[in-house]
């Protein structure tokens, strides 16, 4: 019965095998993309339902007893980030029937996004650490495709970059695999989670812990490991920045939680710099989003800074906070998301991506602005929208440990996401738009007819409501993050879970 | 046997580190190249070096008795290589490009996608 677990990767993979048949023909591969995505959508809320109803399902590949062979695992937090995920998957779906080009499908643009969610899905459903790498091998080696689709000279000069640290990252998690077998002769997370303690050597898991944080840490953009995100995130089409975007940084983040709840947890390990690199990731985001002069960048900047609240928040250890760190991540997926596939609608409108060249959204697209209102304005978190809420448990986290730098922290973070988006907010939707700028041979979004206007935007609308759901029934999410965040503290369940007979 | 292997790992990270420092697109490739075999060696001799034999368990009993050598780590190995192969060959293609394109061999230049 628990093989239900394996179908939202054997799924994508089917997915992406039919659209590599259909190799030229971009109509039935716009076709069965959306229709894939759909169905992944609702295999994975038919998932998350049966673990919400039963609790922590396993699965033992090739029927080899763990911690023997690879276990896939879904508990509330694995299923709640695959169904994040195909959230995402559905509208980058929609979005790219009309937002990608053909000559990029024709390149395979679409296969390459199903296999990338299927390394995600299992990324999030791996109980076993070899298995984490090779799961992340399979979206970083798609990611690089995806980044690279097009040859513009941005995109590769931004690909070297992202390639090059995502590599080393790479080498550096293997290393620490390589560490970590050699001390405990297991890579199975359960077990981990039971020999890691009896480890005597504390300094050696001290050192295995750092290279893992090191590893996900260039993953998720975190400070000083940062700099490839901004370079990279920018360049390709914004269906391709979304994916990225919404994501694979919260990948990274996913990563950090799962291995250093299970493995390294706050008893054993102290958590004390993981919350100073945090507090440097929130300044560093927030300093380069205000001094950024092009819309991406600037939101590139923002997921720098939100990447430092979840890792500051996570550094605070207590229940309380790593509730706030879930209903954050959570709410960030789906606003992060939409961002970018925010700026690509403006970016058809207006014919630029820089701040100083755009205008007048607000004064001629009226409705629309209201409605990219939505995600921008839950980033800063205005009391009835989804950012609101996480931060309650967060700042709550951070007062009852006393971690006031932690605090001050994410107090100047939340500040100067206001300042960034009232600035985004002034430049692009309530300034009129610079007259004189010259147009561009370059499909504008008035030229779509209006079906394809509403492809274009009923992706937003769709992201918009997931964070307006977020936000207006707030408890539904914070009942889900406050039990995940207990499954991840009390790991007994998800222990007994995989090694039962 | 170990320290010999201990040694050349070291070497393989150190040179891998010191030409992902250089300059040049070639020698970053080069370095990761060389940093990704340095891993491999280490996780092979992180499983352990024994002269054993096969992990397979006789019919008529039910442990293995004499010493065997650990499967896992030469499993792990074969997957990091077969991935690695395939990340490398992305790398020569990119730098390929990236030469066509951007005309340029020296990572200093490159700077155009982190101007505001």
């Amino acid at each position: 019965m628990n093989a239900i677990i394996t179908y939202p990767l054997i799924f994508q993979a089917i997915v992406s095998i039919v659209l590599l048949f259909l190799w030229q023909n971009v109509k039935a591969q716009r076709m069965v993309s959306i229709i894939g995505s759909a169905i992944g959508l609702s295999i994975s809320v038919v998932l998350f339902n049966q673990v919400w109803q039963k609790g922590t399902i396993a699965i033992q590949m090739g029927n080899w007893e763990a911690p023997f062979g690879i276990t896939l695992v879904a508990d509330t937090f694995a299923v709640t980030m695959v169904v994040l995920a195909h959230i995402v998957a559905m509208a980058v779906s929609l979005f790219s029937t009309k937002g990608i080009v053909a000559s990029r499908v024709k390149f395979g643009y679409f296969p390459i996004m199903h296999l990338m969610i299927m390394g995600l899905s299992g990324a999030f459903l791996t109980g076993d650490i070899f298995n984490l790498y090779v799961w992340f091998e399979v979206i970083i080696i798609s990611s690089f495709v995806l980044l690279t689709i097009g040859g513009k000279k941005a995109q590769i000069e931004g690909a070297v970059k992202y390639f090059t640290l995502n590599m080393l990252a790479s080498i550096i998690f293997l290393t620490a695999i390589a560490l970590l077998y050699g001390t405990t002769g297991t890579l199975n997370m359960a077990e981990l989670a039971t020999i890691i303690p009896e480890i005597e050597d504390r300094g050696l898991v001290k050192i295995i812990a750092l290279i893992f944080f090191l590893a996900f840490g260039v993953k998720a953009g975190v400070f000083p490991m940062y700099v490839w995100l901004p370079a990279a995130y920018h360049t390709p089409p914004a269906a391709v920045s979304s994916l990225f975007g919404g994501l694979l940084t919260k990948l990274g983040v996913y990563a950090i939680i799962r291995v250093f709840t299970m493995v390294f947890p706050v008893g054993l390990f102290t958590y004390e710099w993981i919350g100073i690199v945090g507090v440097l990731t929130i300044l560093s985001g927030a300093l380069g989003a205000f001094v950024q002069k092009d819309i991406v960048k600037v939101f590139s900047y923002l997921i720098i800074c939100h990447i430092g609240f979840m890792i500051a928040g996570f550094s605070i250890g207590t229940q309380l906070a790593l509730t706030g760190v879930l209903f954050y991540m959570f709410h960030d997926i789906i606003v992060k998301s939409n961002l970018f596939l925010v700026s690509g609608v403006l970016h058809r409108i207006t014919g630029s991506t820089k701040l100083a060249s755009m205008g007048g959204i607000m004064e001629n697209k009226t409705t629309l602005a209201i409605l990219f209102a939505i995600p921008l304005f839950s980033l800063v978190g205005i009391p009835p929208l989804s950012g609101f809420w996480p931060k309650i448990s967060l700042f709550g986290g951070a007062i009852v440990s006393q971690k006031w730098y932690v605090l001050a922290a994410l107090i100047f973070g939340s500040f100067m996401t206001l300042l960034v988006v009232a600035k985004v907010w002034l430049a692009v939707f309530s300034k009129p738009l610079p007259v004189g700028s010259p147009k561009k041979l370059f499909k504008y979004f008035d030229d779509f007819n209006p079906s394809e206007k509403r492809i274009l935007v009923i992706p937003i609308l769709l992201l918009a409501i997931v964070s307006l759901y977020f936000g207006l029934f707030a408890e539904h999410i914070q009942q889900l993050s406050a039990r995940i965040a207990d499954e991840l503290i009390n790991n007994q369940t998800y222990i007994e879970t995989v090694f039962r007979k | 046997m170990e320290f010999l292997l201990a040694i050349i790992t070291g070497v393989l990270y150190a040179s891998g580190i010191y030409l992902i420092l250089r300059r040049s697109l070639v020698k970053l490739i080069i370095g990761l190249v060389l940093l990704g075999n340095g891993v491999n060696l280490l996780l092979f001799l992180m499983g352990g070096l024994t002269k054993g034999s096969p992990p397979i368990i006789a019919d008529n009993v039910k442990t293995i008795g004499e010493i065997y050598a650990d499967p896992l780590p030469q499993a792990l190995v074969l997957t990091a290589i077969v991935i690695s192969f395939g990340l490398q060959s992305f790398a020569i293609i990119l730098i390929k490009r990236a030469y066509k394109v951007l005309k340029t061999d020296d990572l200093d230049t490159l700077n155009e996608t982190d101007n505001i």
